[in-house]
């Protein structure tokens, strides 16, 4: 059913490095049975070069689990504890080749115990992981610092995606405002860093008004113009079919009002003038 | 093509060469449609009547409380919405947590809209919870919809109380029978079931064909509107040649069924008793309670279950599994989540349903691939042993 590419399943049905180190320099745990995956991943240092020697893993979970294990367990070796740091969810699965979207969480899952065994070699092995700060999922245990991280470093837009990449909002769903809170959040900062002009950003609104917009009232024989846009309070005028329908304000705030925070800016507000 | 061991027939069967052989004319000459006046239509006309005592004969109603339908989501769908629409007064729902998506998601989108709907629990064992029933059943239940038997687990409910129990309170009785027609005898004359749905490809029709049985006087609205097909029941023209397959089909069925089921709980009993002799920590699920002869569903604890799919795969064995991670979706199954089954068990979880059409080789070849599938996904788990 899965569409997993050779190197997935090679790394499932050949994986490299399975096993537990005696004495390892850190090991971490991630995951639980409940939740359907764990990783137990260990690692012993080349004392000498103090680059890692050897690293194994052991994985109860699907086949893109125990793969994203063994891909990062050849990723890390011979790296320092700083160049393994460096190793990301999305170096996992390009090792891979790929993986399903909805199987990207397992690769997430091996930079989470990446990051428990290296916390646990800092500490000289006391620390064992806790998850940190705020937990927004609590179905899968997953909180606002990881969500955060993922949505950055893979460039996640919607909530679908954060899902496959974590879990989060796979469950009960009643962590899925919280999800959207931080995507908008997200998404208005990259906004602010490339800085869209006033010109840009009404031109932009032009550009979504037309292109999405209107053609979508158009179909149901409504229309839509632009009256002005000051600030972030964009003003409209419905038309046509739209004018009278008791069902305008729903139009106004679910279609259009939603397409122009999705595509120009989170924050736009739009007002119809009657 | 590799030899295919296929046991996950709770999914779909394959369609029996004396049923493609009885549809093929309908795809040729045999092409007219049957509310035709000419005889060029007359003609299948008569083929899907006779269609229609033949799958009546599976379940002894009478022909003209067969309404054929595309798949047993549509006959499910039918009789949710079709009795909601024509019962007065009465507004509630009451259906069980273990049932099929096709009933439990259609249920709880009305839930949603605001309609009452009780979901009747079961034991640890999968056994209806009765207090749970007894306390949803109320004056205002309009329709009360529970299966007869289990397509994860193989458990059988005793419909015959339950539709008594129900009739009792003055609702309307439907009963998800997919996974019972051609497995466990049928009977509509001597239970009060009003509504049962069934399935084409369960036993052994090609997919895309369903009946919704409504009992003579049972008060329903159409759920497909349009034209007078199906005596006004159901619209649109009649899907012939599945029609026929399906009427083939049923009396196949009909007919061998019994021996059908001999040869086959001798299949699954042996596997299962092999699996758990063989494997440590392996454990049936619904064991002790009646359940069909043709279901196994068996847990590998400390082992996920779609790495075990994948490493069957690879010998070309065929079954399906209750963990998340197979499911599509990332929650594990809800049924054997409502036996409180804990999730160790879940995950590892594997279900194995055969068909007439299976033989003692194919036994044979599970029992030789899987303990050792199972011994190596324990040694890379970090859980067990």
């Amino acid at each position: 059913m899965w569409d997993y590419t050779d190197k997935v399943k090679d790394h499932f049905l050949n994986p490299r490095n399975v096993g537990e180190i005696e004495n390892a320099d850190g090991a971490g745990e991630v995951g639980s049975m409940a939740c359907g995956d764990a990783l137990r991943l260990t690692f012993k240092l080349d004392p000498a070069t103090k680059r890692i020697q050897d690293a194994r893993f052991k994985t109860f979970g699907c086949g893109s689990a125990i793969a994203s294990a063994s891909a990062l367990t050849e990723l890390l070796k011979g790296k320092t504890i700083d160049e393994a740091l460096q190793v990301s969810n999305k170096d996992i699965a390009e090792f891979l080749g790929g993986l399903p979207e909805q199987k990207m969480h397992c690769s997430v899952m091996g930079r989470e115990a990446l990051e428990a065994a290296v916390e646990n070699f800092r500490s000289g092995g006391r620390v064992k992981h806790t998850i940190e700060g705020r937990v927004i999922c609590r179905c899968f245990g997953v909180s606002e610092k990881e969500i955060e991280r993922v949505v950055r470093e893979n460039n996640l837009t919607t909530v679908e995606q954060v899902t496959h990449y974590t879990k989060a909002g796979g469950g009960c769903k009643g962590c899925i405002p919280d999800i959207e809170t931080i995507l908008q959040r997200i998404a208005s900062e990259r906004q602010v860093r490339t800085g869209m002009t006033n010109l840009q950003k009404i031109r932009k609104i032009e550009e979504v008004i037309e292109t999405v917009i209107r053609p979508a009232l158009k179909n149901d024989g409504g229309d839509v113009e632009l009256v002005d846009v000051s600030g972030n309070e964009v003003t409209i005028m419905l038309r046509s079919a739209c004018a009278n329908c008791p069902a305008s304000k729903l139009t106004v705030r679910d279609f259009i009002q939603k397409e122009l925070r999705e595509r120009v800016l989170p924050e736009l507000t739009v007002i119809e003038q009657k | 093509m590799e030899r295919i061991v296929y046991l996950d027939n709770n999914a779909t069967t394959q369609v029996s060469p004396e049923v493609v052989e009885a549809m093929l004319p309908y795809f040729g000459e045999r092409y007219g449609n049957p509310s035709s006046m000419h005889s060029f239509g007359g003609n299948v006309r008569r083929a899907v009547e006779e269609a229609r005592e033949k799958v009546a004969g599976l379940i002894n109603a009478d022909p003209q409380e067969i309404v054929f339908t595309s798949c047993g989501t549509e006959s499910d769908n039918h009789a949710i919405h079709g009795v909601l629409a024509a019962s007065m007064g009465r507004t509630d729902l009451v259906t069980s947590k273990v049932e099929h998506p096709a009933i439990l998601n259609t249920c709880q989108a009305l839930a949603k809209k605001g309609l009452k709907v009780s979901e009747v629990g079961v034991t640890s064992e999968g056994a209806l919870n009765w207090d749970d029933l007894d306390a949803a059943l109320t004056d205002k239940t309009a329709l009360t919809t529970i299966m007869w038997a289990n397509n994860e687990t193989g458990i059988v409910f005793p419909i015959a109380k339950i539709a008594e129990k129900v009739k009792e309170t003055g609702a309307v009785f439907h009963t998800d029978a997919v996974q019972v027609a051609g497995k466990i005898k049928i009977d509509v004359k001597k239970t009060p079931i009003d509504l049962l749905s069934i399935s084409g490809h369960k036993l052994h029709a090609p997919k895309g064909v369903g009946v919704l049985y409504v009992r003579k006087g049972t008060r329903i609205r159409p759920y497909l509107t349009g034209g007078h097909q199906e005596a006004g029941r159901r619209a649109g023209t009649e899907n012939v040649p599945y029609i026929i397959g399906m009427g083939k089909a049923c009396e196949m069925m009909t007919k061998h069924m019994q021996d059908h089921n001999v040869k086959i709980s001798a299949l699954r009993d042996r596997l299962e008793s092999e699996l758990v002799r063989i494997c440590p920590d392996a454990k049936v699920n619904g064991l002790g309670q009646e359940r069909l002869v043709n279901t196994a569903n068996v847990s590998f604890y400390y082992v996920e279950g779609e790495s075990i799919l994948l490493l069957l795969d690879e010998h070309g064995i065929c079954a399906s599994s209750g963990s998340a991670c197979s499911s599509g979706s990332l929650e594990p199954s809800h049924v054997l989540r409502a036996m409180g089954i804990p999730f160790t068990g879940i995950h590892g979880s594997i279900r194995f349903s055969f068909s007439h059409y299976n033989t003692d080789a194919d036994v044979d070849f599970v029992i030789e691939k899987l303990p050792p599938i199972i011994k190596r996904l324990r040694e890379i788990s970090p859980f067990g042993k």
